[in-house]
């Protein structure tokens, strides 16, 4: 049975009609890529599936009918939503960040130990851990928005541009700790991406969404051998 | 020499007033991100809960606790009943619902009660301590003050709860990404920001006499000890408002004409501070990267 799995997703912003019935599925354990153009509609389909947003449609997580479920409600049945522009707590410190995740998980168990998995995917966290959050260069931010996630002891991962204005040295960096979370097979995940080449490196298979649409799925190497995909997305 | 630390001690006294109100304001600013406008009226009302327990008979420490208590849960449904439906909406209609709120206190006390003044007991000894200007009162007003200041530090320092209602006002959509159920820690924020508001109001009434208009200068003094001493900082606060007191009351001896321009000098204090460091004395600097 897939992990997530959506029917018919339909969202809007006040009278502004944004999705239009969108339908994909994620398998547990898998890595899932939904690619599109900037104003697509990517934002907006993880707003909708982790309840950010009025939507309407079939929303299952884990077989469990979770569309008429309030946003905290999905995000404690284990569902990490690290939002466009990160969302970190700006005047709470590094640690104080991590600690509000911490409160809200699904099973209270370890703690302490979720803390120095974090740490130990990210060192530079515990380094700056007193440092207010507003200070972090944007690359150490993004690390606080996925370790803050992480905190949550989450089974699906909704990524939103993890890229979004980073060097591209730092944007490898973190996509290798993206694989090592993955691999450990700690959660699944559903990336959101501009950069296509970067996004179907990590994931097993992709959708492509237009204006709210999806016009394609596939595998990942079946998308990096379309050929529109290939010159539209990937530029070469 | 000896008249200017007598007028000081006098200053800190008054400065208690400010700073227990500078306290709740900070408090509600911590879980709404802005000002209530009608926080004064809250606490009054408050006030006038206790003395009515107090004309029934009721021993002054349980009035007063029970009034805390009940000023609490009245905070925390003035919000989930009137505030929730427009907790998102734009910040000038809650400023709208906050100054409809203190007019809505202000004259319902005045229904009720009418607007005489009336006298507040004072749970401590009467008459000045020894021979300086510093009534009984005084002294303990200034002791529950920094009490309330020492309980709100640890509650934000160092509780899970605090922690979560700094969260949820600073950004909401990501407190709720953290599972924060946000509207029951920000109606939380409002029980707490009625509870220390109506100590607040019980300690000044014995001062300045009951009456439903009891906080309208109060309250610009408190607004101003808070923003001196930093709207995200309940110490700054206090000493914001021990620090307005002192002033205002020195201005008021020794500069001619001072009477009468005491609030004009409370409010050039906030402008000259927000001019030189616009987070107030003790307020964080948000240390933005672009
Ligand atoms: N908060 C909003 N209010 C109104 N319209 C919005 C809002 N956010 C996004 N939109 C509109 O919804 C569409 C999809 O946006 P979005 O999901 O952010 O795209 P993407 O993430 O793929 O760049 C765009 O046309 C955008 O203008
Ligand atoms: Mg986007």
């Amino acid at each position: 049975m897939a992990l997530l799995e959506v029917r018919d997703l339909r969202a809007w912003y006040g009278h502004t009609h944004v999705l239009h019935g969108c339908d994909f599925t994620l398998e547990e354990g898998s890595v899932t890529a939904i690619l599109g153009a900037n104003g697509a509609g990517k934002t907006t389909l993880l707003r909708a599936v982790s309840g950010m947003i009025r939507r309407s449609g079939e929303i299952r997580f884990d077989g469990q009918r979770v569309d008429r479920f309030s946003c905290e409600d999905i995000v404690r049945l284990g569902v990490a939503h690290v939002p466009e522009g990160r969302g970190t707590f700006d005047r709470l410190s590094v640690e104080e960040n991590l600690r509000v995740a911490a409160t809200a998980r699904r099973s209270n168990g370890d703690v302490k130990g979720d803390f120095e998995r974090v740490y130990g995917y990210f060192p530079r966290l515990q380094q700056r851990k007193s440092q207010q959050a507003g200070t972090l260069s944007g690359g150490e931010q993004q690390m606080l928005a996925i370790g803050r996630a992480l905190m949550l002891s989450p089974r699906l991962m909704l990524l939103d541009e993890p890229s979004f204005g980073l060097a591209p040295q730092i944007t490898r960096d973190i996509f290798h700790i993206l694989a090592e979370i993955a691999r450990n097979a700690s959660a699944s995940m559903l990336l959101v991406e501009q950069n296509a080449a970067v996004a179907l490196e990590l994931a097993d298979r992709a959708y492509l969404i237009e204006t709210g649409r999806i016009v394609m799925s596939g595998t990942s190497d079946e998308f990096r051998a379309d050929e529109t995909v290939r010159r539209t997305y990937l530029g070469y | 020499m000896e008249l200017f630390v007598q007028q000081v001690i006098t200053g800190l006294a008054t400065g208690g007033i400010y700073a227990s109100i500078a306290l709740a304001v900070v408090m509600i600013y911590q879980a709404i991100d802005h000002f209530n406008f009608s926080q004064g009226e809250m606490a009054m009302f408050s006030t006038f809960v206790a003395w009515q327990l107090i004309v029934w008979g009721v021993p002054f420490w349980i009035a007063f606790f029970l009034t805390v208590a009940v000023s609490f849960v009245a905070g925390l449904f003035l919000f989930r009943v009137i505030l929730k439906p427009i907790h998102d909406g734009p910040a000038l209609s809650q400023i709208v619902v906050f100054i409809g709120l203190l007019c809505i206190f202000n004259s319902l006390a005045g229904t009720l009660w009418d607007f005489t003044v009336k006298p507040f007991p004072s749970p401590f000894p009467e008459g000045n301590i020894g021979s300086s200007l510093v009534s009984g009162h005084d002294l303990g007003m200034i002791g529950v003050t920094l009490a309330m200041l020492l309980a709100v530090y640890v509650f934000f320092r160092f509780s899970t709860m605090g922690l979560l209602v700094r969260a949820a006002a600073q950004n909401p959509a990501s407190a709720r990404l953290c599972g924060v159920r946000i509207l029951w820690v920000t109606a939380l924020g409002w029980g707490l920001a009625a509870a220390i508001g109506a100590v607040a109001g019980m300690l000044v009434a014995h001062k300045v006499f009951l009456e439903p208009n009891m906080m309208y200068s109060i309250i610009v003094y408190g607004f101003a000890a808070a923003v001196v001493g930093g709207l995200d900082s309940p110490g700054g606060a206090v000493v914001g408002g021990f620090l307005v007191g002192v002033i205002d009351n020195l201005c008021g001896v020794f500069v001619p004409a001072g009477d009468e321009l005491k609030l004009t000098f409370a409010l050039v204090l906030i402008v000259a501070v927000l001019m030189f460091r616009p987070t107030g004395l003790f307020g964080k600097r948000v240390v933005k990267r672009v």
